[in-house]
């Protein structure tokens, strides 16, 4: 039913499964393509560490024109994820380019976990303790990492 | 960081405008030949004239331009300021774009630091030398469809991120067309912000597609200038020059008509309301939408840019908002710029509580004032609708017309009076919805009066004339004089009333129990 698959959809799944990126993987539906089944580990260091994340990522049909849709599935105490699973990131609206693809992407998100930005915030009530008691809001991201992202 | 602009203004004035041209049966343009013996015609007319000699207190100077005006007008500003930076004309163009068509501000930051402008404004250096072209590279991949058989066009701008032409095209297609993007679209590159000139997307896009993108190009031009605006009419091509400035708008009324005789508000670019202040107008339309549910949406969903006012949804996103027309950095939750924003952002919870009290406050006070307002309403909303109702017989006026031709051997410039009926009553019906809209927010003082006697004189006069108006086509020969009489004190009562207002605007005559934002 639906066209074949772009050549750049085709490598850029190749080359995720032929050189993973370390700490995150990303598997395409059997039945669907261009749906990905994707697992960010928490970097090293960061309130997420040890946790392991499941994210979904679709590539519309204007892919690469347009950015891939990509939510949480696992809930996260993060400032610029808000309850839904949605990312605030630039590169995944205004500063979307199509060179870039979802490796990067991916690498942007695990370094949004890293780094995260209170200042942009999407999720208000996170943004808000993160910035008046930031050892109370780690403390909160890591007991929800311990609590919803292990893998089984 | 996202945000999408509707121009709810642009969209839902195309009603209402008093268009008098283009009508068969005697505009500007016809070509019908008319016959010496009719002195009574010529005198009318020469009494038209005569009153628009003479400038009033409610009409502004400005001047009207077709596209190719506005083209020429950047060409020769182009050529100006290429000649002086020794730059090619497509660069130029993006500089001025950068600057606003700022010419000073450009050629002096340009004298300063001319790197640094430059790569600001999304130019490498060194534009001078090749002109761009399509080229086949041995050993190239595209980045974006991963296509790299022997033979693949590819085209770079100078940064150097080459790809294939046909992601390229695809690229420069989507922003233009789906994304409306002319003056600001950059290189398809990961971090890249060289701007794309137009002469590589001449060469890379397809004629349809330069042409949209040209039109757009145009529309930007005109949008980046405070003295420039489109007409509003839908389909109109004509933009308006008018030195009214924004500040201005409190103490006049800026009416233009552009040269397809579309009338409509430089400042709001509604169509005309005289004698009310633009901000007055916006208060009312809002006040009357307040039912209706689009105005529920866009007032559940939608903020005004706190500089431009363009409207915008967020649609998705943190609360770090850049406004897609002027480029103004904002919070959502208290308008406040972002800039100034940075480290006390949960401040806007405090605010949004505070605007939440006040919105309550405001809409008991309405429901107090509920009566006077229906007062105003019911007058306003009933010269709209009999506006259109005149409308439809001024449509009908033709038949009419051919009729009382034949019915009672006048000629056809001898019927003209009914045209000029039809015009007047239009004009000074759009007026007298508007008094009402402007004395709902008016507070009583010496010179209310005045204004409600002018009202009443025009009001009485409209009614008179329109009354005449609907008789049958044969009583319509008997009142000939009688309608044309009618019309030119319809006129002068219009014209006694706009000055009288805006005269009193421009002085700051009038007290309003409402702030003029």
């Amino acid at each position: 039913m639906s066209a074949p698959l772009p050549k750049r959809i085709i490598k850029e799944t190749e080359r995720l499964q032929n050189e993973p990126v370390p700490g995150i993987s990303a598997e395409p539906h059997e039945e669907n393509a261009r749906y990905f089944d994707v697992w960010v580990d928490g970097p090293d260091g960061s309130c997420y560490e040890g946790g392991k994340f499941n994210l979904e990522l679709f590539l519309p049909d204007d892919y690469p024109m347009c950015p891939p849709r990509i939510r949480f599935l696992t809930r996260i105490y993060h400032p610029n994820i808000d309850r839904l699973g949605r990312i605030c990131l630039d590169v995944l609206k205004n500063n979307w380019s199509p060179a870039l693809q979802i490796r990067t992407i991916l690498l942007s998100i695990q370094a949004l976990l890293g780094a995260p930005n209170p200042e942009d915030p999407l999720n208000e009530a996170v943004a808000k303790q993160w910035k008046e008691n930031q050892p109370e809001a780690i403390k909160t991201a890591r007991e929800w990492t311990q609590l919803y992202a292990q893998k089984k | 960081m996202d945000s999408d602009i509707e121009d709810f203004n642009s969209v839902a004035s195309s009603d209402g405008f008093v268009e008098d041209g283009g009508s068969s049966f005697g505009g500007d343009d016809s070509d019908v030949q008319i016959d010496d013996d009719f002195g009574d015609d010529a005198a009318f007319e020469t009494q038209e004239k005569d009153l628009k000699a003479k400038k009033k207190h409610f009409e502004v100077d400005f001047s009207v331009y077709s596209p190719q005006d506005i083209q020429d007008q950047q060409d020769k500003q182009v050529d100006e300021v290429a000649g002086l930076l020794e730059q090619p004309k497509e660069s130029t163009a993006i500089l001025l774009r950068y600057f606003r068509w700022n010419k000073e501000r450009l050629i002096e930051q340009y004298m300063d630091n001319q790197e640094e402008v430059l790569s600001k404004a999304g130019l490498g250096q060194d534009m001078t030398t090749s002109p761009p072209r399509i080229e086949i590279k041995d050993d190239f991949m595209c980045d974006i469809c991963c296509e790299d058989g022997p033979g693949l066009e590819t085209f770079a701008m100078k940064c150097e991120h080459r790809f294939c032409t046909d992601c390229y095209r695809q690229y420069l297609a989507q922003k233009i067309k789906e994304e409306g993007e002319a003056a600001r679209i950059k290189c398809p590159g990961d971090g890249c912000n060289s701007i794309v000139d137009s002469k590589s997307l001449d060469l890379m896009v397809t004629p349809d597609l330069t042409d949209r993108y040209h039109e757009l190009l145009m529309r930007t031009y005109v949008d980046d200038k405070e003295s420039l605006k489109w007409c509003p009419a839908p389909n109109c091509v004509y933009a308006v020059e008018c030195g009214v400035k924004k500040r201005d708008l409190n103490r006049i009324v800026p009416t233009v008509t552009c040269d397809a005789k579309h009338g409509f508000c430089f400042g709001c670019t509604l169509a005309d309301h005289q004698p009310c202040p633009c901000s007055l107008v916006k208060k009312w339309l809002k006040k009357c939408e307040d039912d209706s549910e689009t105005a529920n949406w866009i007032s559940a969903n939608t903020k005004e840019c706190p500089k431009c006012g363009s409207t915008i949804e967020k649609n998705g996103g943190c609360n770090h908002m850049t406004c897609r027309k002027c480029r103004n950095e904002f919070c959502w939750m208290c308008m406040g710029l972002w800039s100034e924003h940075g480290t006390s952002w949960y401040n806007c919870n405090r605010y949004e509580e505070k605007s939440g009290t006040e919105a309550r406050d405001s809409q008991a006070k309405s429901r107090q004032s509920l009566e006077r307002y229906l007062h105003y309403y019911n007058r306003y909303a009933n010269h709209e609708q009999s506006a259109k109702l005149d409308k439809d017989i001024f449509h009908k006026t033709e038949k009419k017309m051919t009729l009382l031709q034949s019915s009672s051997n006048m000629s056809w410039i001898e019927v003209q009076f009914l045209e000029s009926a039809s015009k007047a009553l239009q004009q000074c019906r759009q007026t007298l919805k508007w008094t009402y809209a402007f004395a709902y927010y008016l507070a009583r003082n010496n010179q209310t009066e005045i204004f409600e006697d002018n009202q009443k004189d025009l009001e009485m006069a409209v009614e008179n004339l329109s009354e005449m108006f609907e008789k049958q086509p044969d009583q319509l020969a008997g009142l000939k004089v009688q309608m044309m009489d009618k019309t030119a004190y319809c006129n002068q009562r219009h014209i006694i009333l706009l000055d009288d207002t805006a005269k009193n605007l421009k002085e700051e005559n009038w007290q309003f129990n409402t702030t003029l934002s």
